[in-house]
């Protein structure tokens, strides 16, 4: 069972990666356009976001109604129903930070091949920006 | 009328389908949310069991890495500099981490079982999203 979880971590997440690589989320100059509707907007990236959901939802939907999936004997997905305020405080940091670098988690790791300099700084401050986080959220 | 679309809208979409079959894949085999940054999170306590978070964003490197070699394009350049990452990447991994989802987690598949919390995420980050693109662009 385990070794399964790997082989599909493995190939979802390049499916993943590709995707990206594909979208123009990996380009922090498109994504800052796609976050300036009052300026020179290029809302192309709504059509990323509208295709993985347009595919997820339905999905979702029959798959989620199955007991277990194939590899597990349940679904990891969160009970959660609180909007509270690490959820919006949290969710406003991420885009103030989205917005200022042009770079979601996602794309910063796919891009972790082309060897910049400043991919490696901003995953490191990423990891150390969530372990922060943890041990704050663990304390209060 | 004006052109909202300055890249390619096709490559945008069929990205997004990608990444929704990766979502799709990872529910139905694993029964796992496709959230990159709780993925990072996790695997980032190298342990055994976190084996698969680490192969998923092993693959994230592959499959972006595949795409560029075999279309003998080159990576997208960031131009800003390391100090901008350096912030840029901690403000992203505490409001994330905090937030508990990013564009992928909370974004694609918080959504895609129209969860409440995940789409009160979703509207709250593209909101200061732009804000922040908005106001950079005004200094």
């Amino acid at each position: 069972m385990k070794s399964m979880h790997i082989v599909t971590s493995l190939i979802a997440g390049s499916l993943f990666g590709f995707g990206l690589a594909l979208s123009g989320m990996m380009d922090p100059a498109i994504v800052k356009a796609f976050l300036n509707p009052f300026g020179e907007w290029n809302a192309a990236l709504a059509f990323v976001m509208a295709g993985a959901i347009g595919v997820t939802a339905p999905a979702y939907f029959f798959i989620l109604k199955r007991d277990e999936p194939f590899f597990d004997n349940t679904f990891h997905v969160t009970h959660l129903k609180d909007i509270d305020s690490k959820l919006i405080i949290g969710a406003a940091l991420f885009g103030i930070g989205w917005g200022f670098y042009g770079l979601c988690p996602g794309p910063a790791l796919a891009q972790v091949f082309s060897l910049q300099v400043e991919i490696f700084v901003f995953a490191a401050a990423m990891l150390a920006g969530m372990h922060v986080s943890q041990k704050l959220s663990d304390k209060f | 009328m004006k052109n909202f679309f300055t890249t390619d809208i096709t490559n945008a979409l069929i990205g997004g389908l990608l990444i929704g079959s990766s979502a799709v894949l990872m529910m139905l085999f694993n029964g796992r949310v496709a959230g990159i940054s709780g993925i990072l999170y996790q695997a980032s306590h190298l342990k055994l069991e976190s084996l698969w978070h680490l192969a998923f964003i092993f693959g994230l490197f592959i499959g972006a890495g595949f795409f560029f070699e075999f279309n003998q394009v080159n990576y997208p350049r960031v131009t800003a500099t390391w100090p901008y990452a350096l912030i840029g990447g901690f403000i992203v991994g505490f409001g994330t981490r905090l937030g508990g989802g990013c564009t992928s987690g909370h974004g694609v598949c918080g959504i895609s079982r129209f969860s409440p919390r995940s789409i009160v995420a979703t509207l709250v980050f593209m909101s200061t999203g732009i804000l922040t693109v908005t106001i950079m662009n005004f200094i």
